[in-house]
């Protein structure tokens, strides 16, 4: 069982700011994302496009927000549980929460943050016969672990950034890639496209465009998949078939925990302290909802500081605490690490 | 200058609607302030393919951008008429403009 004071379930910008807020009350977090890695959206949808509207940054790239975040709260340092989803919520008879996610993984803090933005991202599934029947023997939506694929057979489909990226690093672990797309364009950054032509062009990968996966075969596991170009069909022996096609987001567990749920959002008291229905669980960032809510990184991190400020008052209703500047104050790590403004220097001038 | 517009949501209801053309709004953000059943997950970044739609009227609409090709390209329930309303800024020479909301 991990414990902690606030365990946040989301690591976008606004929940990786919580981290910081609440480590200036010196409350300790740890955060759930079902991606891999932390940065939500910003990291997995559009790291490479600039935001203008971030205070005090004219302008930001979203990975760079998302490094920039986890480097202000490394002093914090926040644990992780990646690639898993909060699945299930349990309040104890202390009042605390037990947090467990898809893969058991149990968590406990007297605070829940949901910061889960649109929700869980999920694989766009291709719409293809009995798909369903060879997930996880033989079809994956999502690469853990290259190392799995090792000497196999491979076909990706897809167009986009991971189908290209997981095209290259799998090329030098398979016994063979193929990769399909319905065009012959790609759309991925440039260096990314001038692999694939260059391992298309030495035949270490078999290009298919523009084609489309018509149909599975096997057993028990996937033994084949055919391949339909224009009026042409050929069926051919892969282990794995991987479809890239993006992910969707889906508000997915949270929303049978017993909270108010408007429009696809969580309600929270918003004259207040950013709580659901349920005192201790808390709802900041894109997946909550008020009147007049705008769904903006900026709101997010607001959200994020007034929520700490309640949570503290939760965790320690009888310790007086005054809000704190960390200009005058300075940060005090978890890690022993200390940052503070210079003193300034008193001298005389004769 | 206000143009009107008709949106046929999944489940067939027509609705009509006043678009401003005057609030740089495409056709996602004016679904999306009517309530409408548009996500616009990726905030109209040609992204998601949320707000896709069936144009129904022969209004000639600006090309696609590559950006759009290629997420339409990876879309599903794609058909000759598809575009991302996020894609279709409001002008007013789209007074009129019918369209159809694609499946999720």
């Amino acid at each position: 069982m991990i414990k902690t004071d606030i365990i946040i379930i989301g690591a976008g910008p606004t929940g990786l700011f919580a981290v910081f807020e609440a480590g200036l009350l010196k409350l300790k977090c740890h955060l759930i994302d079902s991606l891999p890695k932390a940065g939500g959206q910003c990291a997995e949808i559009y790291p490479k496009k600039p935001i203008y509207d971030i205070p005090s940054r004219p302008e930001i790239l979203a990975g760079d927000l998302v490094d920039q975040l986890m480097k202000q709260i490394q002093p914090f340092q926040p644990g992780f549980t990646l690639g898993e989803t909060a699945q299930e919520i349990q309040k104890q008879e202390d009042g605390s929460f037990v947090v467990t996610t898809n893969k058991g993984t149990q968590h406990q803090a007297a605070v829940v943050a949901i910061a889960g933005g649109l929700g869980t991202f999920e694989p766009r599934k291709p719409d293809l016969a009995n798909l369903a029947k060879w997930e996880d023997k033989g079809v994956d939506y999502i690469i853990r672990e290259p190392e799995k694929y090792r000497d196999k057979k491979i076909l990706i489909a897809g167009g986009g950034d991971s189908a290209l990226d997981w095209t290259i690093v799998l090329a030098e672990v398979a016994q063979s890639v193929t990769l399909v797309h319905r065009r012959n364009e790609f759309r991925g950054a440039l260096d990314s496209v001038e692999k694939v032509q260059a391992l298309k062009d030495q035949n270490k990968i078999k290009l298919i465009t523009p084609a489309q996966v018509s149909a599975l075969e096997g057993e028990k596991y996937l033994t084949g998949v055919t391949i339909s170009q224009e009026a042409t069909s050929v069926t051919q022996p892969v282990d794995y078939f991987i479809p890239l096609f993006g992910l969707t987001p889906k508000l997915g567990p949270i929303a049978q925990w017993g909270l108010e749920i408007e429009k696809n959002a969580i309600k929270v008291d918003n004259s207040l302290d950013y709580q659901t229905n349920i005192p201790g669980i808390y709802a900041i960032g894109d997946v909550n909802t008020y009147p007049g809510k705008l769904k903006l990184i900026l709101c997010g991190f607001h959200e994020a500081t007034l929520m700490c400020q309640s949570a503290f008052k939760r965790i320690y209703p009888n310790k007086r605490n005054v809000l704190k500047y960390t200009t005058v104050s300075g940060i005090s790590g978890f890690d022993g690490s200390r940052k503070e403004a210079q003193k300034s220097t008193i001298k005389t001038i004769e | 200058m206000d143009i009107k517009i008709t949106v046929i949501d999944r489940s067939g209801k027509a609705h009509q609607i006043e678009a401003p053309t005057d609030m740089a709004m495409n056709l996602m953000e004016v679904c999306k302030a009517y309530e409408l059943p548009v996500e616009g997950t990726c905030g109209g970044m040609a992204m998601c393919a949320s707000c896709q739609c069936y144009v129904l009227s022969d209004h000639n609409l600006e090309e696609k951008s590559p950006d759009e090709e290629a997420m339409l390209s990876e879309a599903f329930h794609v058909k000759e008429n598809s575009r991302l309303g996020c894609q279709i800024p409001m002008h007013k020479k789209l007074e009129g403009l019918k369209v159809e909301l694609a499946p999720e």
